[in-house]
């Protein structure tokens, strides 16, 4: 009996021969990230002091804040400080603040590589899996742990694959891939599951489009979502002057728990209704509906590629009346991109804002949050009552060309239409 | 997760309750005090001025889902909550809350316990008690390095065991 990728990962980093699911394994960890809203300030920094332990290797821990930065309230700039310091104190050299959202960081700065574990104290860790690594979030008790002794201990999940076949259309993007695997798969159909996706439709991905793959496996309750590294990972991972990594795949007779198949061809735009992730429809179904605010960022749908697709939409239009865009760039670094090939000044042009890159209004933290009675369309990974702002608000979730063709219209719309001739 | 008998009342809720209507975020930068005093906010609010201490959390599917943060579990606790009892938990709530010590109950027969039942909780025989009815419903036992970890109190004195020189 063959393994999955992710129990050939886990069990390369247990020291073992074969993993099998259900069984208890100790592994060592790679890279262990902590944000500013979970991280030191959560029951890490206090209980690391009253234990008198140091932390394992700080070469191999990551400090970003970016849910608090730019910070809105006293009390956010205090957080964003006593992080800062903390990291420091620490000996922490990987700490980046005000420079976007942390998983963007792990990702773009290669902190994140084929064959790693990686933990963080954030639910979108799994974002991570996309270069074939097994990555996962946590909780602060268990980074603590992780800090200490540099391992942690895992449940080996069962894997299910979701094979996606034929090429996407025009005006249809890899959000619309994972929003439809998440209707279908369920906001918990995939507890304790590790997520592979697999197929033609994903080895056609670029790193942009595959990271927002991985980042929603948690959407469905999984542990990990992962895509096996390819010439493209390493294309990716050369460009930022790193090795490969170490490469891992499924094995031909690997066993899942349950096997889906989708063709990508077939798949027209879709739109996730509040407030769950999984009442996934065709945007059609839902088209007209009257937005107040579109939204485009974050580490779900805040990338280069993102941002290319709404400028593209944009172009020569202007967003409509008593209907807001705005959109914050998932790193400075994207922001710096996107600013050069032109596609801020073609979103301020159509009447855009443009925001400081940052977990903002993504998390109903400040830069954005929405009234009682107002509706978003967002192209971020979750639409929960009161994820925003008010409990009172609606959120659709869907891909950075919907938004952007929402925002054009004040009402949620089909963006294949604007991408004609 | 303590051992020993825990007494409350049943506070029902329905399936798929993540941690943005546990533990909103607007409250995440305030002291564990004030996130307590939000807790379930998203869905109840006034949640922790109602409850007494004690007091259960009586819920469906999927309790937790969502994020990773464990000011869920701060908040639950400071708003005094004993513990919570669902159908099933997201993988990271039920984790955190072991290595926390927040007592967390699988049980599939929860449409039995009504609003404001007196329940007792045996947690090291995994036995409900619903005083208010005279039943008893039996919890499927923890995995055995689950419970191993509960035996020590969660992962902190774990550590602390093993790492306090
Ligand atoms: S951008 Fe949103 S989903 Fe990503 S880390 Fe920040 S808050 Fe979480």
């Amino acid at each position: 009996m063959g393994m999955t990728l992710t129990e050939k990962i886990l069990a390369a980093a247990a020291g073992k021969e074969k993993v099998t699911p259900g069984e208890i394994v100790s592994v060592k960890v790679d890279v262990a990230m902590m944000d500013d809203i979970l991280g030191p300030r959560i029951e890490i920094a206090e209980r690391l002091e009253e234990l008198g332990a140091k932390i394992w290797d700080p070469e191999k821990v990551v400090v970003i804040s970016d849910h608090y930065t730019p910070p809105a309230t006293i009390r956010q700039a205090d957080i964003v400080k006593f992080t800062r310091e903390w990291a420091r104190s620490c000996g922490i050299r990987r700490y980046h603040e005000y420079e976007g959202a942390c998983h963007q960081i792990l990702a773009e700065k290669g902190y994140i590589r084929p064959g790693m574990i990686a933990v963080g104290t954030d639910s979108h860790t799994c974002m991570g899996g996309a270069v074939g690594a097994f990555a996962t979030g946590i909780g602060s008790t268990d980074m603590l742990g992780v800090l200490v002794t540099g391992e942690i201990w895992l449940k080996v999940p069962a894997s299910i694959k979701v094979f996606w076949v034929g090429k996407l259309g025009p005006g249809v993007m890899a959000k619309d891939i994972i929003l439809k695997t998440c209707g279908i798969i369920g906001h918990a159909g995939a507890t304790y599951r590790a997520v592979e996706f697999v197929g033609p439709a994903i080895k056609e991905l670029p790193m942009d489009e595959r990271w927002c793959i991985a980042n929603m496996a948690v959407e469905m309750g999984a542990k990990n979502g992962i895509i096996e590294a390819d010439a493209i990972t390493d294309a990716f991972l050369e460009a930022l002057g790193l090795d490969k990594g170490k490469h891992f795949s499924s094995d031909p007779d690997a066993v899942y728990v349950r096997e889906i198949s989708l063709d990508a061809s077939q798949l027209e735009p879709q739109v996730a209704c509040p407030p769950a992730v999984d009442k996934v429809c065709p945007v059609n179904e839902v088209a007209g509906e009257k937005i107040n605010q579109a939204y485009v960022g974050s580490c779900t749908g805040g990338r280069i590629n993102d941002l290319m697709m709404v400028a593209r939409i944009l172009r020569g239009r202007k967003v409509a009346k008593d209907t807001r865009l705005l959109v914050s760039p998932a790193s400075r670094e994207v922001y710096q991109r996107a600013l050069k090939a032109g596609f801020l000044e073609t979103i301020a042009d159509a009447g855009g804002v443009i925001l400081a890159p940052t977990c903002g209004a993504c998390v109903g933290a400040h830069s954005g949050l929405l009234a009682g009675g107002e509706r978003c369309i967002s192209s971020t990974n979750r639409n929960f009552v009161g994820r925003m702002g008010s409990p009172q608000a609606e959120i659709y979730l869907a891909s950075p060309a919907t938004v952007a063709a929402s925002a054009l219209e004040g009402r949620i719309a089909d963006p294949r239409p604007y991408l004609e001739g | 997760m303590p051992h020993g008998l825990l007494r409350g009342k049943a506070w029902k809720f329905g399936d798929n309750i993540n941690t943005d209507l546990i533990s909103p975020a607007q409250y995440m930068e305030m002291n564990y005090e004030e996130i307590g005093r939000h807790a379930m906010e998203g869905v109840m609010p006034g949640f922790s001025d109602r409850i007494c201490k004690g007091d259960f959390i009586v819920a469906g599917e999927n309790f937790g889902s969502g994020s990773s943060r464990e000011t869920a579990q701060i908040a639950l606790k400071y708003a005094g909550v004993g513990g919570v009892i669902a159908k099933s938990f997201a993988r990271i709530f039920f984790r955190n809350s072991i290595n926390t010590g927040l007592p967390v109950l699988e049980l599939e027969e929860i449409n039995k316990i009504e609003q404001g039942d007196e329940l007792e909780v045996d947690l090291g025989a995994g036995i409900i008690k619903n005083l208010s009815k005279n039943e008893s419903y039996v919890v499927p036992p923890l995995p055995a390095n689950v419970k191993e970890l509960v035996e020590a109190g969660g992962l902190i004195p774990y550590l602390r065991a093993k790492h306090k020189k």
